[in-house]
């Protein structure tokens, strides 16, 4: 591999956490969606990428399922059902936005910590792929701890999803069966929270994930 | 290719979800159901008699011809309670008949998952079905959409869906330290091939990846602290989900541990994951055992026990050799079967009083004496007195770890005690104190119950030969 492929491969994969890091700190649902969606097209073109490098076709395809999927129908979808449910307002976010960064810092100095010493014997691509996946995946469980609306808790899922694919794509001949399992999981993934989040409104009158826990049989 | 008895274990409940989710009419498809069940718990019996081969997706070996012949047994016999539960269900009204086909469906693709996840070779394979399994039982958990209900499917599917997702980059970090040696491909995740070769992977690699698996899978074992979620969904959803929950799916997850545990027995170089789980189990025990005292929610509290019993089964698989591993898994038997016979009996009085309130009923030895008397057996049961099965197991699994680990066999001991301790006084009141609650006498179906009280009755004064000799194969198989 000449050192231009990897140069491009880990400059995509560096974006990949740097969207993440966009994540923790917006505020509004809105702004949450839209750099969702470009954190998946930023997968979308480092699986691409990934498809050239290692000349392996059926990785294309799990692009093009981030890029359609991901990056265009779940963040209109998922407009949609916020205009729906009138939420559009702030985030609330559970700790402040600098102690968020400063944990988020602190989990991707971890990953590569863990990752990069462990992983000595293998090819610097997978090396480097794979730490910046442990990276997306902590940053994505991150953002599913510090926020309390259930929308923007699916939207911190799904960015840990993105790091996943990010992972299986850098394991060189990784059969396709987890890359379409993967696709397939955030599918009906999305279905059962679609589901999920209009029931939550028929009952409760906001998605907010506080309002749940009012109603937790222990509490009373 | 013609068709044997592994894919007919995974053929029948797939055609049956399909089949269900087009019949209308409750009676008829929850016959269908028991059918089904049935059928896959007969097919699972014949592997006994034909071993089939094991290929690049399937396997077939001791260990998990038992969890398969456990989990179609209890799913049949889940069915058969199901059947009597869910009419009474529609009676009250607290589940639409629409609901039902969809409840039915979800059923049989949880019986698919399940056995999917058990004779899977391919580690990937294999988690896929357990994410397919998890994610059938949170919409199960949810389908009585109160807010309580609706609140433990959220967080059953979040956590679990986190557990997942770390269970997958374990999978693939198990991937990336197979290639070097096994070669690109889908060998790379076969589990026969990974087993063979697990001896030259790279440790520092496995070792990271058992972490992530350990979290992953482990979630889904609830054990403590990864357990948030498993009161809840047990408490909120339908009673037969919380006997298939407690004494059949934490069973998988656990399943799929073992396997990577065996895989890293094989290498020397990597940590032994024996004292992880050990540590793990014993916090199960102690933190479930301590989280007995106080509840108020008669399921819930039988959902703590479940912790606290795959805490103690995860600790003598920690412990590892061939008695405590015989030990681990007859406990785990034996809990399966247990814990599923007291949610049929929970099941049935929790519709006879109209509530899951501890405080709500009592004196069910004078107004329900057959399944108040059923349940007080089953508690007895499962608090680990003589002469039952469970009191075999854990004495099994206390004896085969005293020699090797004093102090902490004592923690465990000291845990079960303790358990012991906050069922009988909670369940106290509610079999022998005033009478209180609804006293119509119940339409309920004891055979199951009843026959898994027996087993465990049987199997507490005698085990068959063929048993302790299968058993004996199994654990000599984990190492």
């Amino acid at each position: 591999m000449s050192s231009l492929q990897f140069d491009i491969a880990h400059l995509l994969a560096g974006s990949l956490v740097l969207a993440s890091f966009m994540m923790l700190y917006q505020d509004r649902l809105y702004a949450l969606l839209n750099v969702y969606a470009l954190h998946a097209g930023v997968l979308a073109l480092s699986v691409a990428w990934q498809a050239y490098v290692q000349q392996a076709p059926h990785l294309y395809v799990t692009a093009l399922i981030a890029l359609v999927f991901k990056a265009i129908i779940i963040p209109v979808a998922l407009h949609r059902i916020i205009k729906r449910l009138g939420i559009h307002r702030e985030i609330e976010n559970a700790i402040g936005v600098g102690l968020t960064m400063m944990a988020g810092i602190g989990l991707v100095a971890l990953s590569m910590v863990v990752m990069l010493r462990v992983t000595p014997g293998a090819d610097a691509l997978a090396r480097e792929d794979l730490a910046f996946a442990l990276s997306v995946v902590l940053l994505g469980l991150l953002i599913m701890v510090t926020r309390r609306n259930a929308v923007s808790q699916v939207v911190g899922f799904m960015s840990l999803e993105n790091g996943l694919v990010l992972a299986a794509t850098g394991a060189k001949g990784m059969p396709l069966v987890v890359e379409i399992s993967v696709a397939f999981s955030v599918l009906i993934a999305f279905i059962v929270i679609g589901i999920f989040l209009f029931r939550i409104r028929e009952r409760f009158d906001s998605v907010d994930v506080q309002e749940l826990d009012r109603f937790r049989g222990e509490r009373r | 290719m013609s068709i044997d008895a592994l894919s007919a274990i995974l053929l029948i409940p797939a055609f049956s979800a399909a089949l269900l989710a087009i019949l209308p009419g409750y009676r008829l498809t929850a016959k269908l159901n028991v059918v089904a069940a049935l059928a896959t718990f007969l097919t699972s019996l014949s592997l006994f008699v034909v071993e089939p081969v094991s290929g690049q997706y399937l396997l077939m070996d001791d260990l998990n011809k038992v969890f398969i012949v456990l989990t179609t047994f209890v799913s049949f016999t889940t069915s058969v309670f199901s059947a009597s539960y869910i009419q009474h269900e529609i009676e009250t009204g607290r589940l639409a008949p629409a609901f039902l086909r969809f409840y039915h469906a979800m059923y049989q693709t949880l019986m698919f998952a399940m056995n999917l996840a058990l004779l899977a070779n391919n580690i990937g394979l294999m988690w896929v079905a357990v994410e397919v399994a998890t994610l059938t039982t949170v919409l199960m958990v949810g389908i009585y959409r109160t807010h309580e209900a609706l609140e433990a499917a959220w967080k059953y599917f979040i956590l679990g869906s986190v557990g997942i997702a770390l269970a997958l980059f374990g999978t693939i970090l198990v991937y990336m330290a197979a290639r070097p040696v096994v070669g690109e491909g889908l060998d790379g995740m076969v589990w026969t091939v990974l087993v063979k070769h697990a001896a030259q992977f790279d440790p520092a690699l496995l070792n990271v990846a058992f972490a992530f698996l350990l979290l992953g899978y482990g979630t889904k074992v609830g054990l403590a602290p990864l357990h948030a979620w498993l009161p809840d969904a047990h408490a909120e959803g339908p009673t037969p989900i919380s006997a298939v929950l407690s004494g059949l799916l934490l069973n998988v997850a656990l399943y799929a541990l073992l396997r990577f545990k065996m895989m890293l027995a094989v290498n020397s170089a990597a940590i032994a994951p024996g004292p992880l789980m050990v540590t793990m189990g014993l916090m199960s025990v102690i933190f479930a055992a301590l989280m007995l005292y106080r509840r108020r929610d008669i399921k819930r509290m039988f959902a703590y026990s479940s912790i606290e019993h795959m805490g103690i089964i995860v600790f003598a698989f920690g412990m590892g050799g061939p008695l405590a591993n015989f030990a681990g898994l007859l406990h785990m038997t034996m809990h399966s079967l247990t814990k599923s016979a007291i949610f049929f009996a929970v099941g049935h009085i929790a519709q006879v009083k109209g509530t899951q309130k501890i405080a709500d009923i009592g004196g069910l030895t004078v107004t329900n004496p057959v399944l108040g008397w059923g349940l007080m057996l089953g508690v007895i049961a499962i608090v680990g007195l003589p002469p039952l099965g469970i009191f075999m197991s854990e004495f099994l699994v206390v004896s085969s770890t005293f020699a090797r680990a004093p102090g902490l066999t004592v923690i465990l001991v000291l845990g079960i005690i303790i358990a012991l301790g906050g069922l009988f006084l909670r369940i106290g009141p509610v079999m022998f104190g005033e009478p209180k609650g609804k006293t119509a006498p119940a339409e309920a179906s004891y055979v199951p119950m009843f026959t898994h009280l027996g087993l465990v009755l049987m199997a507490g004064i005698y085990l068959p030969p063929v048993l302790v000799t299968g058993f004996q194969n199994v654990a000599k198989l984990l190492g």
